[in-house]
C-alpha cells in the first residue's frame, strides 16, 4: 500500500507492506538509521521518534498509521547549518551517553519531555524518561543533560520542521 | 519481530468500521493505538488476516459530561484522558490511573477502548472502571447496546463483545471530589501492576473496590464492598480483599504474596480515599 508522511520536513511517499513497522520504514526505506531498534517490544525506547508533536515508540506503530503525519527523527533535529538542537548540545556538553545506543531515543524522548514541561525537576525528568532504558545505566548524566537543555527555553521542546511544512 | 501478513483497512466513521467488521468476519481485528495488539501480533500470538484501523475516527475522541455520567470516546488516548480538565474535575480517579499506564510514549498511543477490549488481567484502567461502575457502549450490526462494566470482563482476555462489535464509548458516574485512590505495586515504575487496587467513593454513598492481577481477569472486591456497606471498618473490610480471588504465581510473586498485596493495597487505597472524602466533607461544611 502507498503511505505518505512528512519526515524531517520532507514529503515522502512510498510503497509499504501493511505489516511494515514505522521503525523499519524509517531505517530501511528512508535510510534514517539514527532510529535504533533495541528491544523491539515497546520497552526500551531506543526507537522513539516524534509523530505529530508527541513522542512514540516506532517499533509499535505501523508505517501506515503515520499516514499524513509529521514525523521527526534524530536526523531532523539539528538546524540546516548543522547547529545542534539544544537537547543534542546538552547531551554533548553533559556527556549524556556511554555506549550511545540509547542516545537517539533518549534525545527524542527528552524533546517530548520538554515539550510537555519546559521547566522539569530532576524527578519529573526521570519520570518523563521512564520509557527509555540505558543499559550502561548512565542515567545521571542523561538527566543532567535534559535539565541543562531546559535552560535554552521553549525551543528545547520543539522540533524544527513542523512549522515550515505545508505539503 | 514482524507480524504475519494482513490486509489493512482504514475507516473514518463507526458505521464504516461496523461494515468492515461485517465484511471481513471473525479474522478481522480493530486497530486503534495498537499498543496491545501489535505486540501480540509481533509475537504471532494473534494472526488476524485484516486490521481495521479506527484511529482516524475523530468522533471517538472526547470526554464530556452527560447528565450524571461522564462519557468517554473509546478512541481517547491515555495522554488525552490524563490531561482532560473535564475528567480531572468530574471523575479524577480515571485521569490519575491513565497517568500510571506504561510510559509517556505508550500513553501517547494507547486508547481507553483498546485497553478495555484487550482485557488483560493486569491492566490499570479496566480496574479503575470496575471500581467506578458504569458501562461499555458497543456498536455492531444490530445498532448500539450498553453492557454494564461488571458484566463485560468475562475471563482471561475474554469480554462480552460479540463478533462484529466494537467499543465506541465508556460511561462512568460523576464522582466529583469524592474520595478515590489507586494503589499499584510494581517492580519498576512503568511496569504492569503485580497487584493493584482501585477505590472510588460513589454517588449514593457506596464504595467501589476493584483489583488487578488477582486472577485471570480484573475483578471487583465484592467481599470488601459488602463489608464496607455493612459499616465494617477499613481494617476489617480490607482483610477480605483476597476472598473469591484466584491469583497466579509467577516469577514476580506467588499467589500467597499476591493475596497479601491485595489486602495491603486495598487497605491503603481505602484509607487514602477516606481521607480525601473527609477533607471534602469538612470543606463543604466549613463553606456552609
Amino acid at each position: 500500500m502507498q503511505v505518505s508522511m512528512t519526515v524531517n520536513g520532507q514529503q515522502r511517499t512510498d510503497e509499504v507492506e501493511p505489516r511494515m513497522l514505522l521503525a523499519h520504514h524509517l531505517r530501511d526505506n528512508l535510510g534514517l538509521t539514527a532510529t535504533n531498534i533495541g528491544c523491539d517490544s515497546t520497552s526500551c525506547g531506543a526507537c522513539t521518534v516524534i509523530v505529530d508533536g508527541l513522542s512514540v515508540k516506532s517499533c509499535t506503530v505501523l508505517a501506515l498509521q503515520a499516514e499524513g503525519s509529521q514525523v521527526t527523527t534524530l536526523e531532523g533535529l539539528a538546524g540546516e547549518d548543522g547547529e545542534l538542537h539544544p537537547v543534542q548540545a546538552a547531551f554533548q556538553s553533559e556527556h549524556g551517553l556511554q555506549c550511545g545506543f540509547c542516545t537517539s531515543g533518549m534525545v527524542m524522548a527528552s524533546v517530548g519531555v520538554l515539550a510537555a514541561n519546559p521547566n522539569p525537576t530532576d524527578r519529573e525528568v526521570r519520570e518523563g524518561l521512564e520509557g527509555n532504558l540505558c543499559r550502561c545505566t548512565g542515567y545521571h548524566n542523561i538527566v543532567q543533560a535534559v535539565l541543562k537543555a531546559a535552560e535554552a527555553g521553549p525551543v528545547a521542546g520543539q522540533v524544527p520542521q513542523t512549522q515550515e511544512v505545508s505539503a | 519481530m514482524i507480524p504475519s501478513p494482513f490486509d489493512y483497512v482504514r475507516v473514518s466513521s463507526v458505521d464504516e468500521a461496523v461494515a468492515a467488521l461485517a465484511e471481513h468476519g471473525e479474522d478481522a481485528k480493530i486497530l486503534a493505538g495498537g499498543h496491545s495488539l501489535l505486540p501480540i501480533m509481533k509475537l504471532r500470538l494473534a494472526i488476524p488476516s485484516v486490521l481495521i484501523d479506527i484511529s482516524g475516527i475523530s468522533e471517538l475522541n472526547y470526554v464530556r459530561v452527560e447528565g450524571d455520567q461522564v462519557a468517554i470516546g473509546a478512541g481517547t488516548r491515555h495522554h488525552d484522558l490524563e490531561n482532560s480538565e473535564v475528567a480531572k474535575a468530574e471523575v479524577p480517579l480515571l485521569p490519575h490511573v491513565a497517568s500510571r499506564v506504561g510510559d509517556p510514549q505508550v500513553r501517547h498511543r494507547g486508547t481507553l477502548g483498546g485497553t478495555v477490549a484487550h482485557c488483560d488481567p493486569a491492566s490499570d484502567l479496566p480496574t479503575a472502571l470496575l471500581a467506578l461502575g458504569g458501562s461499555v457502549v458497543l456498536a455492531g450490526p444490530n445498532g448500539r447496546r450498553e453492557v454494564p462494566i461488571t458484566e463485560f470482563f468475562l475471563g482471561f482476555f475474554e469480554t462480552a463483545m460479540e463478533e462484529g462489535e466494537l467499543i465506541v464509548e465508556l460511561r462512568v458516574p460523576r464522582t466529583g471530589d469524592a474520595g478515590w485512590a489507586y494503589e499499584k505495586f510494581t517492580r519498576r515504575e512503568n511496569d504492569w501492576p503485580i497487584v493493584s487496587a482501585a477505590v472510588a467513593h460513589l454517588p449514593g454513598g457506596r464504595i467501589g473496590v476493584a483489583l488487578a492481577n488477582m486472577g485471570g481477569v480484573v475483578l471487583k472486591a465484592t467481599a470488601v464492598e459488602a463489608a464496607l456497606a455493612e459499616g465494617k471498618s477499613i481494617e476489617e473490610a480490607a482483610a477480605l480483599a483476597a476472598e473469591g480471588t484466584s491469583p497466579s504465581s509467577d516469577m514476580h510473586a506467588d499467589a500467597e504474596y499476591r493475596s497479601h498485596l491485595a489486602r495491603l493495597l486495598t487497605r491503603r487505597a481505602l484509607t487514602v480515599a477516606a481521607g480525601e472524602a473527609e477533607a471534602s466533607t469538612a470543606e463543604s461544611t466549613a463553606a456552609a
